[in-house]
This record gives C-alpha cells, structure tokens and sequence, in this order.
C-alpha cells in the first residue's frame, strides 16, 4: 500500500513541516497552481509506521545472506558510515574554498596513494561517479592517449565474450567498434581469437581479471605483451578487484588504465542504484588524460588539479568531485583494514568461494568450469537438472527466498546455460555459508520429487513470482494523485 | 530435440535463412534460439536498404533472461524486415521459422554460402547444449 492510499484529509505531521509562509505575492498569477498539490495527509506515527513495515520488507546484507555474483555484497562496516558522517564532513559546502577543506582533501589525497598502492598504477583519479563512468573515462583516457598521438587509425576495442555488457557499451559511447573474442574451455581468452583481432586497428581490449566466468585469466602476461605489440592499451575492469586485493595487482599484469568499484571492494551499502564511486587508476602513459578534478598537494597545500592545470584532461565528468560520502566510506574502510587486512579480504573471499564450490559439488551441483579453483566467485550450472528434473536456475533462485536467502546472480555470464554465478564474499562465516548449502540441497531434492511445488516459489515474500513478460511490456510505475 | 526444418541453412550463431530465390533469403532465428532465451519481450530490427558484412551485429532480441544480437548470416543488404515484431515479439517464441522471421536479405556479390551449415549440421552443433 502507498502512502498516498493512507492518506486521510486534514491529518497532518508538524515534525517536519516548515513554518507556513505565503509566497505568493512572490510568484506571478499565471504560474501559480489552481489546485492543491495532492501530497499525502498523514500523521507522524502514520508515516512512521508506513516507513518502518516497508523497511522491513527489505532484503539487505544487514538481513540475510546475499551471494549475489559480481556485485560483491559484503558487510559494510559501521565505522565506515558513522566516521564519513561526521559533521565536518557533511556540513562542508563542495563550493566551500580549498583552505577551508583541507581536511577532506587531505583525506582524498591519502585515499588515491593508498589506492595508487594497492593496484600498483601511477595515477588515481576518484571523480567517476560510479562503475560505468569509471568505464567510460577509462576508454575516453584511450581514445585521447591514441588521438594525442594523432594515432587516428585504431577504431576497435576488443571485448572478450565473457565480459560485462557495460564493457561493449563504453567501447561504443567512446565511439569504437566492438570486436568480440571467444573463452577457451577453461575460461580463458582464447589466444587465437585474439591474434586473429588484433593489429594496427586495435585500440585496446577490455579485461576482468579474475574473470566474470569466476576464474583468474591465467595468460593475462602474454595478452598484455600480443595487445601491446599490437600498438593497442589494456583497460582492466575491476568489478572482481576484491579477489585479488593486496595479492596481485592489475599494474603487476600489464594494465594501463583500471577503474575500482569502491562502493563494492571497499564497502559501501549498495545494489540500489548508487552512489557509488568508479575511481580510476592509469600507468604513466595516461597520467595527462586523467579526469578532473582529483587531488593535488604543493608546499603541504592540498588542491583540487582542474582543467587548467591538466590541459590534456578528458575533463570534468560531473559537476563537483565524484561522491564523496562513498570515497570516505572507501577510505575508512582502507584504513581499518591496512595492508594485511587488504590481503586477509581476499584470502577469506577466495577461501569461502572455493569452500562453497566444493561443498556444493558434493550436494550434487554441477560446476561450469571444473578443473578450475574459484576465484571469489564461481558458476553453476543447472543445464543437466533443467533437462531431467525441469528446475531451471530461475526456480532454483526463487525458491532460495523461501530460505531467506537472496538468490545469485542468474543467467550471467551468458556463456553458461541455466547458470548461477555465486559469490559468498570474505565476510560470511562457515555457518552462513554451510546454511546455504543446507538450502540448496533441500531445494535440488524437492526437485527430485515434487517440481510443481517450486515452479510456484516464492511463497513467503511480499510478492510472489511476477509475470515477467509482462513487467517488461507493460510496465506501471506510474501512481495517479486524485488532487482534490 | 527442437525442430530444426531440413530445407533450410543455418549458422553456428543459430540464425536460419530460407531461400527465397533470385538470390533473396529470409531469415530468422531458430526453435533451439528462442526456447534459451525464454519470453521474447522485444526486438529491435535491423533497417531496410542498409548493408551488412557477414557476422555483423544487425539486430537485437531481448528477452526476460537476457539480450542477445542477431547476426547477419551473409554479406547482404537488408530488403524488408517483419514490423509484426514491434508490437508481438512473442510470435518468435510462437512460430520461430513462420511468422516470427525477422528480415528479409539480398546477398551481395562475395556471399559466402559455402559458410553456413545444413540441417544435420546444425542439429549436430545444438546436440551436447540440449
């Protein structure tokens, strides 16, 4: 129910309401409304209790289990948002002058070394709103590299199959062609494929290392060394970041230009949409094509670097400086955890993957890529069970709610058929993820015996399984206010 | 095992053609395509009078799973295209070699039709995915 629907005429809330003020002498008459706003009339404790049943609706990392693959929903640790939150944070106008906000920037400063380290890259720049951004600056940072060498002939961007869609995507807004290569049986690039794509039209390819297959690309030295013979850059996607963190590094494996999804790797709440922060790191080549602005220090001052002083810079992406409540967040939480802790979150999100990988191996799960060990997620397949007991990985996810679980990811990547792509992150514990297990085999055995059951599942939620054709076709999103 | 008609030809990227003569072909794609991706919910066309290479991406279908390009089959230029899609997706799901074709092809000159594969050989390359 909306609280449109709650609303009784005359019921009011003081709490938040500003003090009445008649401004309509202000407005001129032909702009002014004819009726009353339609806003819903409600009491404060209405609108507490409103909120509060929604709220509890909410699956969240702060509720229940959330393998979700790729998109790391790990714990964000409190410390995170109450240090960002800080008066002195959030009091500070983004207008305000660079020597009345030397401390946040101090902060950003320290927060691009830090991530400068970790990734072993030259240069970071925390301006990208969020992943894509950090994507699209990333190939704009290649176009503006070739274009600078007046190197107008490369017009392709080679993209594995594997490779999230948001990949292609920025290949095509940075205005190149897509050229798509193929994964060998084991997950890997296939070499020949891109041998076969590669040459003096090649601007650069596009990697996720570990892979969204749920393997680390093991010949990530030698594609480095064929594309950059190839005249072309290496732009590494680091949606899987929080596998490899403090282990390895994408400056170690020959990448030019990387962007992070702090908002995952380094925790912030998310999966809603944002705010979230693609900071971008770039080897020395690329350091005058960073976006602005990002930080700079000069005789112990801290200064936002701006176009002006960047003349090479693709430029501004947004109107201030990236999100600066997900960067502190980001900061804080490389402070709690330092170097060994940065090392510890990527053991125990490898550790938990490939101790759930086993176990369900062991339940009777099929996994897409055998013979290799998980990085911090992995793949299941539900190809045989779909064709013998009917129960594909859309009724299995829908069941797993009934468990209060959140379903993984589904159907992606799009190479595997009925796939699962599951990550438990480093900060689930032994019994989190044997529950889990637990789960998913009660579910592989009502299968066995009752299918008919799950093909209705959910049962326990809010709302129960849609009609997806026609959510898509026929979406209603719209509520109309009967103003009176 | 999907249907798979033995008078038509086929590529690995499971687009069928039928031959229509005077070097036209339609094409669409198969019974095995659309029953992985599921509930057909949109298509974009490829245009009328624009040109292909062999392999090009000219197309989108989408479905509840997921989106996945068409391709097209041979070198050509695109003659007509099925405007029924637009507002009834579903008929690839329905009727994927009949009233669910997508757009109609006029190869060019260097069409390479030794390329695409027979029936046999197409329902030897689904045979492991079903």
């Amino acid at each position: 129910m909306l609280i449109f629907e709650k609303s009784m005429p005359g019921r009011t809330a003081t709490a938040q309401s500003p003090d009445e003020v008649d401004v309509n002498h202000l407005i001129p008459q032909q702009f002014q409304r004819g009726s009353r706003l339609g806003m819903p009339q409600a009491s404060e404790l209405d609108v507490v209790r409103h909120y509060t049943q929604l709220s509890q609706k909410n699956f969240a990392i702060d509720t229940n289990f959330y393998p979700l693959g790729s998109c790391t929903m790990k714990y964000n640790p409190r410390a995170c948002n109450s240090l960002a939150m800080k008066d002195e944070f959030l009091a500070r106008h983004p207008l305000a002058h660079e020597s009345l906000s030397q401390g946040y920037l101090a902060c950003m400063y320290h927060l691009q070394q830090i991530l400068q380290a970790v990734t072993n890259m030259k240069g970071v720049s925390l301006t990208p709103m969020a992943g894509a951004q950090g994507e699209f600056s990333g190939v704009a940072m290649i176009k503006a590299y070739h274009d600078d060498r007046k190197d107008f002939e490369r017009r392709e961007i080679i993209v594995p199959d594997a490779a999230h869609g948001t990949n292609p995507a920025t290949a095509i807004m940075c205005g190149y062609k897509v050229k798509e290569i193929r994964t060998d049986e084991d997950g890997n690039v296939d070499l020949d494929a891109l041998d076969a794509v590669l040459g003096p039209q090649t601007a650069g390819i596009m990697l996720t290392n570990p892979s969204t297959l749920g393997v680390f690309e093991s010949k990530i030295k030698i594609i480095a060394e064929k594309v950059h013979a190839a005249g072309g850059l290496l732009y590494y996607d680091g949606a899987n970041l929080n596998a490899i963190l403090g282990k390895t590094n994408p400056g170690i494996m020959g990448f030019d230009v990387i962007h992070m999804n702090l908002h995952k790797t380094f925790s912030t709440p998310h999966g809603g949409g944002g705010p979230g922060s693609g900071a971008i790191g770039v080897s020395e080549r690329l350091l005058p094509f960073m976006p602005v602005p990002y930080v700079g220090k000069t005789d112990g001052n801290y200064h936002f670097v701006t176009a002006q002083d960047a003349p090479k810079s693709i430029g501004q992406l947004s109107t201030f400086a990236g999100n600066a409540g997900v960067n502190l967040r980001a900061y804080v939480y490389a402070l709690l955890n330092g170097k060994q802790g940065m090392q510890r979150i990527s053991e125990f999100a490898t550790l938990n993957a490939n101790y759930l990988m086993k176990r369900l191996e062991a339940v009777g799960f099929d996994l897409a890529f055998k013979k290799r060990r998980a990085s911090h997620e992995f793949i299941v397949t539900l190809k045989k069970q779909a064709k013998e007991l009917g129960l594909t990985a859309s009724d299995l996810a829908k069941a797993l709610l009934d468990e209060d679980m959140h379903a993984p990811t589904v159907y992606f990547p799009l190479l595997v058929a009925e796939c699962l792509l599951i990550e438990p992150t480093e900060t689930e514990s032994k019994q989190t993820i044997d529950a889990f297990v637990e789960a998913m085999a009660k579910i592989l055995e009502k299968a066995k015996t009752d299918i008919d059951h799950l093909k209705q599942a959910p049962y326990t939620t809010v709302v129960r399984r849609m009609d997806e054709v026609k959510a898509v076709k026929q979406p209603n999103v719209v509520y109309k206010i009967n103003a009176s | 095992m999907s249907y798979v008609p033995d008078n038509l030809k086929y590529t690995a990227s499971h687009e069928w053609l039928e031959d229509l003569g005077d070097g036209k072909y339609r094409v669409g794609i198969t019974e095995f395509a659309q029953e992985q991706l599921g509930d057909i919910v949109f298509v974009e066309l490829p245009e009328v009078d624009e040109s292909y290479a062999q392999e090009d991406e000219c197309g989108v279908v989408e479905s509840v799973k997921t989106a996945s390009d068409i391709y097209c089959p041979l070198v050509g230029t695109v003659t007509a295209a099925n405007d029924a899609l637009e507002d009834t997706p579903e008929l690839i799901n329905d009727s994927p070699y009949d009233d669910g074709w997508i757009f109609e092809l006029e190869l060019g000159e260097d069409a390479d039709l030794g390329s695409l594969l027979s029936a046999e050989d197409y329902r030897n390359s689904i045979v492991d995915d079903e």
